[in-house]
């Protein structure tokens, strides 16, 4: 190490100079060479995901007598097989939706509590503990969520059957909680930090002179938020939800503690059953023979597929939310 | 409905921190009024402190009255959003609201307000436009976005938006730093007119600019770093700029500091 | 002038006072008191057992009442700045009741079965519905699996960081840029699917700790990456001339000036990379397949983890097993929040540019 850097210093003759540039010039391709390995590793590695899964996918649904998307079972056991992704694309979109629907507004409004409303004293120990609670593995929340989310939330299913139960969708028969909304609800405690500080952090960046524009016209604190921090925030809330979306759809013991699942679509969104890709694989896996793996793998690749989407989508309204925010600014 | 601005005792705070100290002065309707000093002086601080803005910062905090006419600000009881609806403001850099159109931004104020017929707000807004002397360079691309003008055509939308609610008062806190000689001189000439109609404070760096668009003129100073500033004397601008009665005026007017 | 009709208009709808009438300050705190008992009183009345219900209805009221006080003493603007403002409270608390009452949970049916013993043993031998045992067997796993992954995954996830900030330029930049992003959304369950795809089923291994660790290093390695890349982007170009106009060779200059300036912020993102795969349970489920006893070789065998021990002993489904379930998810809260918060007070710590 000391070798090369002493003629450089000293500035000795000619030929030590050479040496020492090819030395650097050596240890600068090595170092090249293993950085952008490390680089074309990791497209491999992405690569190799979709390559393999789809080969192992390839093979199970050759084997599927079943229509592999519109087939509402499961049996891998049987020879032929005969499975089909319906009820779990079904379940995984419902409980995913679920979560967005009360995770959303929810982490907004907090996200906007932490940037606008909390006092200073309690906004920051709160985006702390929000940002410490993205950290709580996933397990934790499936324990607390079927031993004690579950038997909290009949009561509230017995009112909503009592007032919604015309609809079908909120009809309940009792019994344990542990259905699609159940799930639905547990997401979206989950995605809820990681909602809110992508949330806040964009309400934070949001220049403060255009909140005085609006405060200077005589705006209230919510015609502050109105006219300048919910639109300049919009493309981030929705960037927010997707990241959050792509979670919820890819969550799976959390699902497979709290969820009983049966391979049915039930009307109501109340009574137990159904299913997700993520809590099917882990569920059936035990139980899988090698034909039964290769079934779950390709609904494991059609789960892929959907994330990859999702984020992709959230990425790109990233991308041009700073293209937008560059050339304004 | 220009009105006058009679303020005694003020001071204003940032946390513990004493930015401005013992401020009182009479700003006259129907003139201009610069405020001049080194920075830090707290010029646009007080500026802040005639319609409540400084309080939106946190741990702003003031003390002291400043009567608009027979109503003081800082009475109990006074909302400090009517405050700002009567106290119109113009920032440093142009802020049009960047996802609103030209007419939305100048609009703007009027919608919080209740709600106008399209062909009332049409009139408000052209007028408006007229006053700032911005439309005939808008009227025909009134629905794009307004951050898509010049810098200088920015910060007359931003005075356009503010005259479109019918301040009595007008602060612009130096509202030309950002622009370029032309569209200085745009604004300028726009400040001559305004003052016909509104009571216009202006806090500037530029002391040929001060002398060229106010009636009066204030100077601010501070004893040194940390101390709060405070004002050292407010008189009619040609007094102020031949013959000022305080020696600390004179230097920083001959340029021998800040 | 044809302003004057303006003027004379706005003049004459605001020529009135600056005074509003206003709820006095004590207001919404006097509300929060009276929704709260009338919460409580229609929660009785109606038969509900749940503080949470009558929290609920107790929040219903306070917004109801103070849009509708703020609308007749106040006007409609500020009653919907009222209405805006009890939302958004109503909102934080909404929010605070689960993860409280999650952390509340954890910690205090934990500590009935957490202690020395506990973190001592293993559940071998164990009969699953009685108490006893430990978790002992898991914790080894965890550490071991954690370990092996971050130890394939820093060292690609910095080097590609380093690439992607020094060198990368190109397209190869650009595509590894965005498949980063990608690789941040795989879910884990599908990291798991493809390890086992290709490393179980095709080269024919068998479920080990180590298969383990290789899906927990593909969910670390875009964490890494990315905090990595944030550092070094924080690290300011004229330290890097001022290095190379002394005539140090490239990879020296990041070597010794680029990564020791941002090595307090690159140990963060690590820290809080294998605090996320920590609590990672569904690649374990699908490689590492579970054990009740010890096993110290990763490479050989079935191994359990922390996670997965929550997920086999609430499997259980019976009081002991439940138990030892809560217990462990405390062990492993406890080690995903320390090494949180020792990240973060590195991150704070190092934050000054003092840190070199």
């Amino acid at each position: 190490m000391k070798t090369d850097i002493e003629p450089t210093s000293s500035a000795a003759g000619s030929p030590s100079k050479v040496k020492t540039r090819s030395t650097g010039r050596a240890g600068d391709k090595i170092f090249l060479g293993l950085s952008r390995g490390s680089g074309i590793a990791l497209l491999v590695i992405m690569a190799a995901i979709a390559a393999f899964l789809t080969y192992r996918a390839a093979i199970a649904i050759s084997k599927d007598e079943a229509n592999f998307l519109t087939t509402f079972e499961w049996n891998t056991g049987t020879s032929p097989m005969r499975f089909g992704i319906a009820v779990l694309a079904y379940g995984t979109v419902v409980s995913s939706i679920i979560a967005m629907v009360i995770a959303v507004p929810v982490a907004v409004g907090i996200a906007l509590f932490i940037s606008h409303y909390a006092p200073r004293r309690l906004a920051t120990p709160v985006a702390y503990v929000i940002d410490l609670l993205a950290a709580v593995p996933s397990i934790v929340y499936g324990l607390w969520g079927a031993l004690f989310l579950v038997p909290h939330l009949t009561g509230l299913y017995t009112w909503f059957d009592d007032y919604l139960g015309w609809t079908g969708i909120f009809s309940y028969q009792g019994g344990a909680a542990r259905s699609l909304f159940t799930v639905g609800i547990l997401l979206a405690i989950m995605i809820l930090p990681i909602v809110t500080s992508v949330s806040r952090e964009v309400f934070r960046q949001v220049p403060k002179m255009h909140e005085e524009a609006a405060l200077a016209l005589g705006a209230t604190r919510w015609e502050v938020i109105r006219m300048s921090v919910l639109p300049f925030g919009r493309s981030g809330i929705i960037s927010a939800s997707m990241l959050g979306l792509g979670r919820a759809l890819g969550e799976t013991m959390a699902v497979a503690t709290v969820l009983s699942p049966n391979f049915l679509i039930e009307t109501s969104l109340l009574d137990p059953g159904g299913g997700t890709f993520a809590q099917n694989i882990a569920s059936r896996f035990k139980e899988a023979g090698n034909d039964g793996r290769d079934a779950l793998i390709s609904s494991g690749l059609v789960l892929f597929v959907i994330t990859l989407l999702v984020n992709g989508a959230a990425r790109m309204i990233i991308a041009r939310r700073k293209e937008y925010s560059g050339t304004a600014a | 409905m220009a009105k006058r601005i009679d303020v005694s005792g003020l001071t204003a705070y940032y946390g513990s921190h004493k930015a401005i100290e013992d401020i009182s002065m009479t700003v006259e309707p129907r003139s201009v009024t610069a405020f001049i000093g080194p920075s830090g002086c707290g010029k646009s601080t007080f500026l802040r402190t005639l319609n409540r803005m400084h309080e939106v910062t946190p741990g702003g905090r003031v003390e002291g009255k400043v009567m608009l006419d027979d109503e003081n600000l800082y009475g109990s009881g006074v909302d400090p959003v009517s405050v700002r609806r009567t106290v119109g403001m113009v920032f440093q850099r142009p802020n049009p609201f960047p996802t609103m159109s030209i007419f939305e931004n100048v609009a703007a104020g009027l919608k919080l307000n209740g709600s106008y017929k399209k062909s009332e707000l049409e009139n408000v807004v052209e007028k408006s436009l007229k006053g700032a002397n911005l439309w005939n360079e808008v009227k025909d691309r009134l629905n794009k976005p307004g951050a898509g003008l010049s810098g200088g055509q920015q910060q007359r939308l931003c005075i356009a938006r503010a005259i479109a609610v019918e301040p009595a008062v007008l602060l612009m806190d130096e509202p030309c730093s950002a622009l370029d000689p032309i569209s200085t001189l745009a604004i300028e000439d726009l400040i001559g007119e305004l003052k016909e109609r509104f009571t216009i404070v202006i806090v500037t760096h530029n002391m040929q600019q001060a002398a060229r668009v106010s009636d009066r003129t204030a100077f601010f100073n501070l004893a040194g770093v940390g101390q709060p500033g405070k004002l050292i004397e407010i008189d009619e601008t040609e007094r102020i700029f031949s013959n000022p009665s305080v020696q600390a005026t004179e230097d920083y007017i001959s340029g021998r500091f800040g | 002038m044809s302003s004057n009709a303006v003027v004379d208009k706005g003049g004459s709808r605001h020529g009135s006072s600056l005074q509003q009438a206003r709820l006095p300050r004590w207001a919404p705190y006097a509300l929060v008191v009276v929704s709260l008992a009338l919460g409580a009183g229609i929660g009785t009345a109606l038969g509900m057992d749940s503080p949470f219900q009558w929290g609920l209805f107790a929040a219903l009221v306070f917004i109801v009442a103070s849009y509708v006080l703020g609308a007749v003493v106040e006007g409609g603007r500020q009653a919907r700045d009222r209405l805006a403002t009890s939302l958004v409270w109503v909102c934080f608390l909404l929010a605070v009741v689960p993860l409280l009452s999650l952390i509340w949970e954890t910690v205090d049916r934990g500590r009935t079965v957490l202690d020395g013993y506990f973190l001592g043993h293993s559940m071998e031998g164990v009969q699953t519905i009685l108490p006893g045992g430990g978790a002992y067997h898991a914790i080894i796993g965890t550490l071991e699996q954690v370990g092996l992954a971050a130890l394939i995954a820093v060292p690609i996830g910095l080097l590609t960081a380093i690439y992607l900030v020094e060198y990368g330029r190109g397209k190869l930049a650009k595509a590894v840029t965005f498949f980063v992003d990608v690789m941040t959304g795989i879910p884990s369950i599908v990291a798991g699917l493809f390890i086992l795809s290709f490393w179980i089923i095709i080269l024919g291994f068998s479920y080990s700790g180590f298969a383990g660790a290789m899906a927990l290093a593909i969910l670390m390695m875009p964490i890494v990456v990315r905090s990595t890349e944030e550092m070094l982007k924080l690290v300011p170009d004229e330290l890097r001339e001022a290095s190379l106009a002394l005539g140090v060779p490239k990879w020296r200059t990041i070597l010794k000036v680029v990564l020791p300036t941002a090595i307090g912020g690159i140990t963060t993102g690590v820290m809080l990379a294998v605090a996320r795969v920590a609590g990672e349970s569904a690649p374990i489920v699908l490689l590492v397949f579970g054990a009740t006893g010890i096993n110290n070789n990763p490479f050989e065998g079935a191994q359990s983890s922390l996670p997965y021990y929550i997920y086999e002993q609430w499997q259980l489904g019976n009081e002991a097993s439940f138990n030892r379930a809560w217990a462990a998810a405390l062990v492993l809260i406890a080690f995903v929040m320390i090494l949180n918060l020792v990240a973060r007070g590195i991150a704070r710590w190092k934050a000054p540019k003092s840190g070199r």
